[in-house]
């Protein structure tokens, strides 16, 4: 007897038959194709954003930032006496002209409006001097030029330019009580400061009262040794009263207030499986009914219980595959790279490209195999336990 | 010619609402090798259950069913879908047919149980095509065949691996009288031409006039007259 010519003439016989249940069919595809979707779509959100918040930290960039102030640099504050203290640091690498690398930073939010709305949302201004462009990787100015320190002028980033308006190239918004030039627009890819503002350090400390002191401050490392070194300078001196930590670190745990998203995600398309599930059930079930006679027939020819089994079970997984990778393939299209904003850690908005990754396809393909599997299973067994006298049904 | 089959005392008997009903009991007979048996009777004889215990899709409730000497009856599942394939080729009512394959791979089939090579599959099904003078159908789907075209392809695929004995189950009862009688002709030649043992189940006489032997099933027993 040949087995495998069985079970496989058996499988064709059931896909064959797939257009007489076409519609059924195309019901059970579908419930799995929106579980499938809408998993993927959810953790598309938070794969995007929090590649964009993880992906915008140095680990040769050390971010001091106040204690206590929770990994937030809006709530941060460094002194200028820190500030000057930190300017002989060990492990801080240093410029050409023997200066150590450092970009005393000020966060403060002001108002913007979305495109999609009208709503006002919060948007980060950043008061930078002019060694800030260097520690951000792949900056670049995208239109118009850069800001001139020493003026109210800002540059906006890209993120801010797709997702807001106002901030257009030649426009002047009033931010605190200042008017100011918006005359460039920059980028800093895939991490946050694409979706800051940026101004002249000096001229927000002004405008927005802050002076004496910077939010954050970015030193150069000057070695994998470095973060251990400032460390240990920091703790030495009890003038200070600052946390030390890499830029890369500062960023993680942050990606944490949408990562909820991913569970969310998970738990609705696990949700919407069962919902499948049932249908992929009701659609095998019903092949089964429909064929009974069929199956029957080719188990009296001497066809074994395992090739009808074997006929169901690959025709639920084959269903449950296409809803999975139509699924898949709809969520790519509609979301990968989809741009959106939302609130980041510093109750700001942030801009992000929605992301459909790997893991998150293997997880949707994993999600409809599941289903077909278990929607295969207990009508494969009735299929190979079809009452051999059904063959005489009219 | 030998005893190809043969029932002894067999009983057929189920439960409903509680209540056994005997369909028969202690039924004997043989079937000769090359027989043509016409299998009448009312309707609710047995009849039909006999043919499907003949042909291994049921089990007696007591007795012993053997064929070529070896007990048949008391096999497992899977050695008796192993003995159907080997030794029985059915003709249905309705043909039974795959609705999506072709004639050829309708009769393909049980082919597929064999190990016969794709290339020696493809001339047996050449051969049970023209017997049944069907060749130029081999790649019409059944919707596409006439119901005695249809049944045609069933008796092909009935003949196609060679099996010692075919059983039919009212297989005309779906067609017209001419169809009919071109179907029993073909039988009948089966019968004569290739020594195919056939058992036939009908209500019709004149289909039962093609047979060599009719056996009347009624209240349990046989009674035997002489046709053809």
């Amino acid at each position: 007897m040949n087995a495998l010519a069985q079970i496989g003439a058996v499988i064709g016989l059931n896909l064959q038959s797939l257009p007489q249940r076409f519609w059924m069919s195309a019901a059970t595809v579908i419930a799995v194709a929106l579980a499938v979707g809408v998993m993927l779509a959810f953790q598309s959100i938070s794969a995007g954003f929090q590649a964009t918040v993880r992906g915008s930290g140095s680990t040769e960039i050390a971010v001091i930032s106040r204690e206590g102030s929770g990994g937030s640099e809006l709530n941060s504050a460094v002194s200028l006496d820190e500030m000057r203290i930190l300017s002989g640091a060990p492990g801080v690498k240093l410029g050409p002209d023997g200066a150590p690398q450092m970009s005393g930073e000020l966060y403060v939010i002001v108002d913007g409006r979305r495109k999609s709305g009208p709503e006002k949302v919060n948007l980060p201004l950043r008061g930078v001097g002019a060694a800030a462009a260097g520690f951000r990787d792949g900056f670049t100015i995208t239109q118009g030029r850069m800001l001139q320190f020493g003026a109210n002028e800002l540059i906006v980033g890209e993120g801010v330019l797709e997702e807001f308006t106002g901030f257009e190239i030649g426009s002047v918004v009033r931010l605190g009580d200042a008017d100011w030039n918006v005359v460039g627009a920059f980028t800093a890819p895939a991490t946050v400061f694409d979706s800051e503002i940026w101004g002249d350090g000096a001229i927000v400390q002004n405008v927005f009262d802050r002076q004496g002191s910077v939010q954050t401050v970015r030193l150069r490392l000057d070695g994998p040794e470095g973060l251990q070194k400032l460390t240990d300078y920091v703790a030495a001196d009890s003038r200070f009263n600052v946390i030390v930590e890499t830029e890369a670190d500062f960023f993680a745990d942050q990606g944490g207030a949408v990562g909820f998203l991913a569970v969310v995600g998970t738990v609705l398309g696990v949700i919407m499986g069962i919902g499948s599930l049932a249908g992929a059930l009701n659609t095998m079930f019903a092949s089964v009914s429909a064929r009974t006679r069929e199956i029957a027939t080719l188990r009296t020819i001497g066809f074994g219980g395992l090739s009808a089994f074997a006929g169901t079970f690959v025709e639920s997984i084959v269903l449950a595959l296409l809803g999975g990778l139509l699924g898949v393939g709809g969520a790519f299209l509609l979301f990968n790279g989809l741009t959106a904003s939302t609130l980041g850690a510093g109750f700001t908005q942030v801009v992000f490209a929605f992301k459909v990754t790997p893991d998150s396809v293997v997880q949707g393909v994993g999600l409809a195999l599941i289903i077909g599997v278990l929607g295969g299973l207990a009508p494969g067994l009735r299929a190979a336990r079809a009452p051999l006298l059904a063959v005489n049904a009219a | 010619m030998g005893v190809l089959v043969d029932l002894n005392g067999v009983s057929k008997s189920f439960k409903r609402g509680g209540q056994a009903i005997s369909i028969f009991d202690g039924l004997s007979m043989q079937i000769e090798d090359g027989d043509f048996i016409a299998i009448m009777g009312p309707s609710g004889s047995g009849k039909s259950t006999l043919l499907n215990m003949l042909g291994g899709i049921d089990r007696p409730s007591a007795g012993a069913i053997t064929f070529r000497d070896e007990r048949v009856d008391n096999k497992s599942e899977g050695a008796m879908a192993k003995f159907r394939a080997r030794n029985i080729g059915f003709i249905f009512q309705f043909y039974n047919l795959m609705p999506t394959l072709s004639a050829a791979r309708n009769v393909e089939l049980p082919l597929l149980l064999t190990k016969l090579s794709g290339g020696e599959r493809k001339k047996r099904v050449k051969t049970a095509l023209e017997l049944v003078q069907l060749s130029d159908r081999a790649h019409h789907k059944p919707r596409a065949l006439s119901g005695g075209q249809q049944q045609r392809v069933a008796i092909a695929r009935a003949i196609v691996s060679d099996p010692a004995m075919l059983l039919a189950d009212e297989p005309t009862g779906d067609l017209d009288r001419k169809t009919a009688d071109e179907i029993l002709g073909l039988m009948q030649t089966l019968n004569r031409s290739l020594g195919k043992t056939i058992v036939m189940v009908t209500h019709d006489p004149a289909a039962a006039r093609f047979a060599k032997r009719e056996l009347h099933l009624d209240k349990g027993r046989f009674e035997e007259r002489l046709s053809g």
